[in-house]
C-alpha cells in the first residue's frame, strides 16, 4: 500500500483495499475469464460462424451470380409471397394484439385466465401441428373442406392457408409484449382523459397508444421476423407449388435439396439479413422502452 | 351547481361499498368526505364523477339526472390521488388536453387554447414548468398541474380523490392552505375525499363522516368535533378515551362501580363512554367519577401527557390524558378524574 496517511481510521479503511481484488462477492479472475471466454466461443461457433458461412457461400460465385439467383422468377415470387404474408399477418396480429391486451389488462371478466393461457398456445405447440390443424379444417376431408370446394374457395395449398398458418403461429408476440406494459400503466390516465371529455377513440389515440407505442413496435418487430421466417406450419399447408405457394424459407429448402447451393444460400442470406436488421432494431427499441420505464417510475 | 345523491347502493362482489347513501351538496361548497379506508368515500366520489355506476339510486346536478350522462358529458373536474398526468405529454399539453379534445363546433382556436393554458398555469403558480414532463416534477407540482388540467374544462364541479394523500407532510400542509384560498377565488362546488381528519376539518366548510358504506354524520367541522352523532364519529375524530360501561336504571356503571355520571338518555344495556383526552378535571381522591394511579408522565409541549391506570373492579385499564402544565404529576400519584364533558352511546350503534 502506497497511500501514507496520518489518520489511523483512514489507514484502517485503506488496508481493506487490497482485498477488493478478492472480494467474496465476485469470482476469481481466472473463473471469470473462463466463463466469459466459453460464452463467447459458444456464440462464435453457433451464431457468428453460420452467419458468416451463409454470406460467404451466397457470394461464392460472385455478386453477379448472387443477383441472378435472387432475380430468378421463382425467387422473386417467393419474396413477394413472404412480404405479402408478413404484411397481412402482422396487421392482423397488431389489431388482435391491442384488443386482446386491452381486454386482459384493463377489464376483469370470467375466463380471463383461460384466455391468457390460450394466447400462449401457438408457442407451446409444434408449428407442424399448427399447420395440420388447418389441413384438418380446410382439407378435402376436413371440416369445411367439402363446402369450400363446392363453392370454389381455395384455402389450403393457396395463399389464404399460408397467411392463416403464419398468423396463428405469430399471434402471441404483440399481445405478450403489451399485457405487462398495460397492466403496469393501469387505466388512470384513460379515466382522466374521459373525465376531461375525450371520447373512446380520442382516448385511445392520444393517451393509450402513445403510452404503449414502443412496446407495440417491439412486438410487431418480433412478430414480423417470425412471420417471414416461419417454416413448419407453412410447409404443411403450402403444397409447395413452385412460383405460387413457396415462401422464402420453403424455397431455401427446395433449392438446397436440388443441390443449387449458391441460389439456396442467396435466398437464405436475405433471411439472415432480416435477422440482423431485427436484432439492431430490437436493441434500439429496448433502450426506448427502458427509458419509458424510468420516466414512469419517477 | 348543487349535487343531490339519493339512495345510492354499490356492491363489489360480496363487499357493500355504499349502502343507501343520501347526500346534498350546495352550490359553492367545499365538502370533505372523511372516513377510514373501505368506508366507500372514493366510490361515492367516482359515482358522482361518472367513473363508476351505482347499483341503485340517483345522482342529479341542479335537479338534472346525471346518471344518464357519461363522465365526459358531466363537466366534472376530477383530480386523482396519483395525479394520472399524461406521461408522454408536456405540462402545457396536459393542461391543454381537455380543450383540445372538445368537439370541433365548440373548440377554441389554438391562440385561445394557449391563452387559457397560460392563465391556468399562472393560477397554480407553475407557469415556468410549461415545457417540462410530468416525470420531471415533484409530487406537489404534479398535483397542482393535475388541478390546472381539471380546471381547464371549466368544470361545474371539482372532485378531488385524496388529493394530498401521496405527498409528504410539509407539502401537504402548504397545499391544504393553497386549496382553501383557490376555492375562495374560483368558488366552484368541490368535494374532496380524505382519510386525514385534520385535513378535512381544516379545509372543508362541511364534513361528511363515512364508515362501512354509510354516512355517519354530516356537519360543519365544529359540529362533528364538538357534537359527534355516533360512537364511530366520536372515536374517529379527535382523540378520545373509550370505556365500556353499562347503563341500567338511568345510571352508569363501569364494571361493578357506579359512576357519578348522567346516562344522557342512552338505551339501557352495554354502552360506550367517550371522553376527550383534554376533558378531564384532575382532583384529590374522592372528588371525581374515576380514580387511578399515574404510571408515566411526558412533560413537553403545550400540555403534558399522563398515563393513568384505572382500577375498576379488578380490571385495569390504561388511559392517556392531557394534563395542564401547572399540575405537577409524578408516577405513583393517585388521582381522581372527573370528565368535564363526555358522551355515552349504546354499544350496538
Amino acid at each position: 500500500m502506497t497511500i501514507a496517511t496520518a489518520n489511523p481510521a483512514l489507514a484502517a479503511a485503506g488496508s481493506v483495499a487490497p482485498l477488493a481484488g478478492r472480494d467474496s462477492r465476485t469470482e476469481p479472475r481466472l473463473v471469470r475469464f473462463l466463463v466469459i471466454g466459453f460464452a463467447m466461443m459458444f456464440l462464435s461457433v453457433f451464431v457468428v460462424l453460420p452467419l458468416v458461412l451463409v454470406f460467404s457461400e451466397a457470394f461464392s460465385r460472385g455478386v453477379g451470380f448472387y443477383l441472378a439467383a435472387l432475380g430468378d422468377p421463382e425467387a422473386l415470387a417467393a419474396i413477394r409471397l413472404t412480404l405479402l404474408t408478413a404484411a397481412i399477418s402482422v396487421t392482423l396480429n397488431l389489431a388482435f394484439g391491442i384488443i386482446a391486451a386491452w381486454a386482459i389488462a384493463k377489464f376483469d371478466f370470467r375466463g380471463k385466465t383461460f384466455l391468457t393461457t390460450l394466447i400462449d398456445l401457438p408457442f407451446s405447440v409444434s408449428p407442424v401441428i399448427s399447420g395440420l390443424v388447418f389441413v384438418l379444417l380446410f382439407g378435402a376431408q376436413g371440416f369445411f373442406g367439402p363446402w369450400l370446394m363446392a363453392h370454389g374457395v381455395h384455402i389450403l395449398f393457396a395463399v389464404p392457408a399460408i397467411v392463416l398458418a403464419t398468423s396463428f403461429v405469430t399471434f402471441p408476440f404483440v399481445v405478450r409484449e403489451l399485457i405487462p406494459l398495460m397492466q403496469e400503466q393501469g387505466s388512470l390516465e384513460e379515466e382522466a382523459a374521459i373525465s376531461l371529455g375525450a371520447g373512446g377513440w380520442q382516448t385511445f389515440l392520444r393517451v393509450t397508444l402513445p403510452n404503449i407505442k414502443w412496446g407495440l413496435l417491439y412486438g410487431v418487430l418480433l412478430c414480423n421476423a417470425r412471420a417471414m421466417g416461419e417454416f413448419g406450419a407453412v410447409s404443411v399447408v403450402s403444397g409447395h407449388i413452385r412460383g405460387e405457394t413457396n415462401t422464402m424459407p420453403l424455397l431455401v429448402e427446395i433449392l438446397y435439396n436440388e443441390y443449387q447451393m449458391v441460389a439456396s444460400f442467396a435466398v437464405a442470406s436475405l433471411l439472415a439479413l432480416l435477422a440482423l436488421v431485427t436484432l439492431i432494431a430490437k436493441t434500439i427499441l429496448e433502450a426506448q422502452i427502458e427509458e419509458g420505464r424510468h420516466v414512469s417510475d419517477d | 351547481m348543487t349535487i343531490e345523491v339519493r339512495n345510492i347502493t354499490k356492491q363489489f362482489g360480496a363487499f357493500k361499498a355504499l349502502d343507501n347513501v343520501d347526500l346534498k351538496v350546495e352550490t359553492g361548497e367545499l365538502l370533505a368526505l372523511l372516513g377510514p379506508s373501505g368506508s366507500g368515500k372514493t366510490t361515492l366520489l367516482r359515482i358522482i364523477a361518472g367513473l363508476d355506476w351505482p347499483d341503485t339510486g340517483s345522482v342529479s346536478f341542479d335537479g338534472e339526472n346525471a346518471l344518464s350522462r357519461g363522465a365526459g358529458e358531466r363537466h366534472v373536474g376530477f383530480v386523482f390521488q396519483h395525479y394520472a398526468l399524461f406521461r408522454h405529454m408536456s405540462v402545457f399539453e396536459n393542461v391543454a388536453f381537455g380543450l383540445r379534445v372538445q368537439p370541433r363546433a365548440v373548440r377554441r382556436d389554438e391562440a385561445a387554447i394557449r391563452r387559457r393554458v397560460r392563465e391556468l398555469l399562472d393560477l397554480v403558480q407553475l407557469d415556468w414548468l410549461a415545457d417540462r414532463y410530468p416525470s420531471q416534477l415533484s409530487g406537489g407540482q404534479r398535483q397542482r398541474i393535475a388541478l390546472a388540467r381539471a380546471l381547464a374544462i371549466e368544470p361545474r364541479i371539482l372532485l378531488l380523490d385524496e388529493p394530498f394523500g401521496a405527498l409528504d407532510a410539509k407539502v401537504r400542509k402548504e397545499l391544504r392552505k393553497w386549496l382553501r384560498t383557490l376555492h375562495e377565488e374560483i368558488h366552484v362546488t368541490s368535494i374532496f375525499v380524505t382519510h386525514d381528519q385534520e385535513e378535512a376539518l381544516e379545509v372543508a366548510n362541511r364534513v361528511v363522516v363515512m364508515d362501512k358504506g354509510r354516512i355517519e354524520q354530516i356537519g360543519t367541522p365544529g359540529d362533528v368535533y364538538e357534537d359527534p352523532a355516533t360512537a364511530f364519529v366520536h372515536g374517529f375524530i379527535g382523540e378520545s378515551i373509550m370505556l365500556p360501561v353499562e347503563v341500567r336504571d338511568g345510571r352508569v356503571r363501569l364494571g361493578d362501580k357506579l359512576l357519578d355520571l348522567e346516562s344522557q338518555n342512552a338505551r339501557p344495556g352495554p354502552s360506550k363512554l367517550f371522553i376527550r383526552r383534554h376533558d378531564f378535571a384532575l382532583g384529590p381522591i374522592g372528588s371525581g367519577a374515576l380514580e387511578g394511579a399515574v404510571t408515566h408522565v411526558r412533560a413537553f409541549g403545550p400540555t403534558h401527557r399522563a398515563d393513568i391506570l384505572l382500577n375498576t373492579a379488578g380490571k385495569e385499564t390504561l388511559i392517556e390524558i392531557d394534563a395542564p402544565r401547572d399540575r405537577d404529576l409524578k408516577p405513583g400519584d393517585i388521582v381522581s378524574l372527573q370528565p368535564r364533558r363526555y358522551r355515552i352511546f349504546a354499544a350496538q350503534d
